[in-house]
């Protein structure tokens, strides 16, 4: 039998204002086991924590029940308490009377009730631990980073740093993502490509760093410390080796007319081409649905002119396996389709164009040269209407846009009309926008500076429809401050249109068996403390992939989640946990049923000879679990039907006592 | 194929146009309209207090004579079809006003908004298939450069009517492409004609009107066409100078089936 | 009924949250009728939020609304702008002798071709 001591936490006003504790540490003392019963204000504090262990001395303690928050929150600091004491950690249980009990309570006699509950729960659990020991298991001192936009350049490149090899996987045929495509960065006014594409520099020449250009994860196995990636290379159809990146293919190449996705169509490429000059790796690609030769078996110019011989039609997708330690999403994000919102007729004329449609059209490497003029008949438009929050901050029961802000979009808007007026003084800039939305370090200055300094228009009120007429926009609006309709005949609407994550971040997420949010942003281990970790063990976030974030607050977020990256990679052991899976091998029929719903590849059989009553052997195929590749999720459990499998520390014996306390 | 048809009371007076061209289409493309027996009028527009019975009560009893014949209900002007479906989704998620429209007609069985509505458009979509129609007409409107003029009532509220995107429309796009004209897209289409305030403040009406014929010219049409008679009479009166017609005054002359007679 | 019992029902009769507006203008950037009207969209769900109910109910706006439902269909918050102002009318015209538009009215306000329509949809907006 066990000697049980159950501390009952006031949590402040957190739990005792809804419980009476009292009366639950009353309740308890009677309880099978239970030698000591006791309550305090904070039982995680220093006071409370002394309280435990000298009750574990003084009544000889074999298990402990703490009656507090969620075991999430304070399971581990009661386990070290108790392990300070001289009790075996996994001999501690935790009734969550918070979160599960006094905050969704209002009545004090139900919150009191409900928590009595579920310490007898706990109390009947404990009676049956077993002390356990946590095996330990080696890391491979790799990192992968997902993502090769500033998010995971910069995780990489600190990563790198710090002696640890790193791979960025990205899907495009270049790194650096969206900041690649911008023209000036706020506050500041930076040309991003002067401050960006050094970094793609550094990533391709640092020693610790591979790029997987044109790549995507296949497949994730394995866990924290031990991941098995699969990672698959597309075919581009150039050796990426021996490609020298002279341009020589795309010049020469007949088909031209492809759209360019690099400047979000308003241009053309070739079918051969290499993303951007500064791209990374300077390694052409073949669109295959372009190209002649992949298409028709016709051409081959491209071939005859590459004096590195790195043209290769048949090249295929290859898949290349390694092992990382540790995994960063850094997946990003991209501005939502128009196609819902066409009040503003971006469908319905080229002069209506999203906000990273402007920066290609001011960026000097561009469709344009950086120079501003109009889609449609490359005039430089005299009035420009820009429009703030196009699907962001809907309403779900509007059924069209994000929930969310989307951030960014106050200041780039700020930041582009700012620059027209600089360059073009003689064009009228109007920002349509419901709240400025500026807290960051010198950015409501910088808006106020477009206002007071650069003379755009800023009006409270939201464009309500846009109506291409002639070479016109017409423009309706409200100008709530001013009480009136406005009509502005424009040459240009500018729309900021809300961000959502890129669409690989959901396949990717089921992969990793990381969890999101209703809108696929990736869900942090915990909002305010844990914010660059996912709480699936050994990954990490970095950027926009767990939320819309600016340059300056990705790169710190990329920053934080490298330095956690090297916290663990630093170690040479991870200690396990124990509470994994067994099998009772007399039970065991054989069956596979568990081999095939571990998730983590954790079971094997085998053949093991067997000492039969009548003396005889016999050769049985029995399951066998990998305590160092279990995760507890407890899968097999439920699926093995003859009862062999169980969870260490959370048995079926376990269980079913507490639901018996529960229910009685 | 047999559907029941709510007429309405413009198309059987100073509409007849729209309703004599939608039997004949019909007919030519295999589609018997019957009519529902003692129609009543919808009341021309839909009244969104939930505390209004009474109005609703005439699109109720055509939609249950419908739903008792497991007929769908086909409309053709756009606020009888606005004020119908309205009425049939209020039947079908409000249990309150559902439950005092049952008491009120004390029927048998009552009603829950099983009737199935289509405006002549989409039932020309989605049950006839706009393929058919390309393949029956005899008389393709070859060169014809025409605006689709949708108004309010087809596509809004989208939440109920459920048409098309009530920003960017293509239903009657696609039906000028099956009668082989080319349609013309203008930001206005979807825009209000002004409607009832024609009565109240004409010169509302004839401001918005203006907007909407300039703005489908400035797209390069030649003519507009229409499924309601208030939008068409909105336009004509406010001096529009390209034609305006009911849609299906150009399906029965695409499927040269205009001059026939009625039976 | 006193300004609170006035927003209830106005609430009640139209389903409408004007605790769900941003304030963003949308409704009225995009009203054709806004020109017409002393009280626009916004300012219908604003001031109904504040119990200003009076000047509202007293408003010629009330008769300017075409019942488009461009505000409703592009409120980016659901607020449904449009459904306040039919309630608001129903309340005016519900008042004994308060219909804004009579049988009388109807004849000089013909012409030949004027559809049925206009005058069945005229007359339910405005009169009770």
């Amino acid at each position: 039998m066990q000697r049980v001591g159950v501390f009952v936490c006031w949590c402040g006003s957190n739990i005792a204002g809804t419980v009476d504790v009292q009366a639950v540490s009353d309740a308890l003392k009677n309880e099978p086991g239970v030698v000591f019963s006791t309550n305090y204000q904070y039982m995680c504090s220093q006071a409370g924590q002394d309280i435990i262990k000298n009750a574990i001395a003084e009544y000889k303690l074999t298990g402990i029940v703490v009656c507090s928050c969620s075991p999430r929150m304070h399971e581990a600091t009661f386990r070290k308490t108790a392990a300070a004491a001289g009790l075996n950690p996994y001999m501690v249980e935790i009734a969550n009377i918070r979160e599960q009990c006094s905050w969704v309570h209002k009545d004090i006699l139900t919150g009191t009730e409900k928590a009595i509950i579920l310490g007898k729960a706990a109390v009947a659990k404990v009676n049956l631990n077993a002390p356990l020991t946590p095996g330990e298991t080696p890391v491979t001192k790799r990192a992968l980073v997902i993502g090769g936009g500033i998010a995971g350049i910069q995780t990489a490149l600190d990563i790198a740093d710090a002696g640890f090899p790193v791979d960025i996987v990205e899907k495009n045929p270049t790194i650096g993502g969206k900041m690649a495509q911008l023209d000036k960065t706020f506050p500041t006014l930076d040309c991003a490509a002067c401050i960006l594409t050094p970094k793609m520099v550094d990533v391709a020449q640092n020693e610790n760093i591979r790029i997987f250009s044109f790549s995507e994860v296949a497949k994730i196995k394995g866990f924290v410390g031990n991941f098995d990636v699969t990672i698959k290379k597309k075919a581009r159809y150039v050796k990426e080796e021996l490609c020298t990146g002279c341009g020589a293919c795309t010049e020469k190449c007949p088909m031209k007319k492809v759209p360019n996705e690099f400047n979000l169509g308003m241009d053309t490429r070739s079918a051969i081409y290499i993303p951007f000059a500064q791209a990374v790796p300077k390694v052409a690609r073949i669109d295959p649905d372009a190209c002649n030769m992949l298409k028709k078996g016709k051409c081959g110019i491209c071939s005859k002119v590459c004096a590195a011989g790195a043209i290769d039609y048949t090249q295929k997708d290859q898949y290349i396996e390694e092992k990382y330690g540790a995994i960063v999403v850094a997946t990003g994000f991209n501005p939502i389709s128009m196609d819902k919102f066409d009040e503003f007729a971006y469908s319905q004329s080229k002069d209506v164009i999203t906000s990273l449609e402007f920066e290609r059209l001011t960026n000097a490497a561009g469709p344009t040269a950086g120079k501003l003029l109009r889609p449609s008949d490359h005039k430089h438009p005299h009035t420009i209407v820009f429009v703030q929050c196009v699907g962001s901050r809907c309403d779900s029961c509007a059924e069209k846009g994000k929930e969310y802000c989307s951030k960014i979009c106050c200041m780039y808007t700020a930041k582009h009309a700012m620059l027209t007026r600089d360059k073009y003084p003689d064009t009228e800039v109007y920002v349509f926008y419901i709240d400025v939305r500026t807290p960051g370090k010198n950015f409501d200055e910088f808006y106020r500076r477009a206002v007071e300094e650069y003379g755009v228009k800023y009006i409270k009120g939201m464009v309500g429809k846009v109506t291409p007429e002639g070479d016109k926009l017409k423009v309706q609006a409200s100008d709530l401050l001013a009480n009136r309709q406005l009509q502005i005949d424009a040459d240009l609407v500018v729309l900021a249109a809300a961000i959502e994550p890129d669409k690989s971040a959901r396949p990717l997420a089921t992969m990793l068996t990381a969890s999101m949010d209703t809108n696929d942003f990736f869900t942090e281990a915990h909002p305010k403390l844990r914010p660059v970790e996912s709480p699936t063990a050994g990954v990490f976030l970095s950027g926009a992939c767990q939320g819309p974030k600016d340059i300056p607050e990705t790169v710190s977020q990329a920053g934080a989640a490298a330095s956690k990256v090297i916290g663990l990679l630093a170690k040479d052991k991870l200690t396990g946990n124990p509470c994994v899976a067994h099998s009772d091998e007399m039970m065991c029929n054989g069956c596979s049923t568990c081999e095939r719903v571990c998730p983590y590849g954790a079971i094997t059989y085998e053949d093991k000879e067997f000492r039969m009553p009548d003396r005889t052997t016999k050769i049985r195929r029995v399951a066998s679990v990998n305590p160092a590749v279990c995760q507890g999720c407890g899968a097999c459990t439920v699926a093995c039907p003859s009862g062999a499998m169980d969870l260490k520390g959370f048995a079926s014996a376990q269980i079913m006592a507490e639901v018996d306390a529960i229910c009685k | 194929m047999k559907v029941s048809y709510f007429p309405g009371c413009t198309l059987k007076n100073k509409a007849k146009d729209l309703d004599a061209y939608a039997y004949k289409s019909a007919a030519a493309l295999g589609v018997t309209l019957e009519e529902i027996e003692n129609w009543q009028c919808c009341g021309g527009v839909f009244t969104t207090a939930r505390d209004e019975v009474a109005t609703k009560l005439s699109s109720v009893r055509a939609l249950k004579e419908a739903a008792d014949k497991d007929q769908p209900l086909i409309t053709v002007c756009s606020a009888c079809h606005n004020v119908i479906k309205q009425t049939n989704h209020a039947m079908q998620t409000d249990k309150e006003f559902a439950n005092k429209v049952n008491r009120y007609m004390a029927c048998e069985k009552s009603y829950a908004g099983e009737a199935q509505v289509y405006h002549y458009l989409e039932m020309l979509r989605d049950l006839v298939g706009f393929d058919t129609i390309k393949a029956k007409v005899t008389n393709a409107l070859k060169g014809k450069k025409i605006a689709a003029y949708y108004g309010c009532l087809l596509l809004r509220p989208n939440r109920v009517m459920q048409m098309d995107d009530p920003e960017n429309p293509t239903i009657m796009e696609d039906f000028i492409k099956a009668i082989g004209a080319t349609p013309v897209v203008y930001a206005k289409r979807n825009e209000c004609c002004g409607a009832y305030i024609a009565m109240e403040s004409p010169a509302l009406a004839e401001k918005s009107s203006n907007a909407i014929v300039q703005n489908a010219k400035a797209a390069g049409a030649e003519m507009i066409i229409t499924a309601c008679p208030l939008c068409r009479y909105n336009l004509i009166k406010n001096g529009a100078d390209i034609p305006v017609v009911y849609f299906t005054e150009l399906l029965a002359e695409a499927l040269g089936v205009k001059e026939d007679t009625n039976e | 009924m006193n300004n609170q019992n006035l927003k209830e029902e106005i609430l009640r009769m139209s389903g409408v949250h004007p605790e769900k507006c941003m304030r963003c203008g949308k409704c009225s950037g995009t009203c054709p009728a806004y020109s017409e009207m002393e009280y626009h969209p916004h300012q219908f769900v604003s001031m109904v939020d504040n119990g200003e109910i009076e000047p509202l109910l007293n408003s010629e706006s009330l008769y300017k609304c075409l019942s488009c439902f461009a505000c409703i269909e592009r409120c980016p918050r659901g607020v449904e702008p449009a459904k306040l102002v039919e309630a608001i009318r129903l309340i005016a015209i519900r008042r004994q002798g308060a219909n804004h538009m009579t049988a009388n009215d109807v004849p000089a306000l013909l012409d030949a071709d004027i559809p049925q329509q206009a005058i069945v949809s005229a007359f339910r907006k405005y009169s009770k």
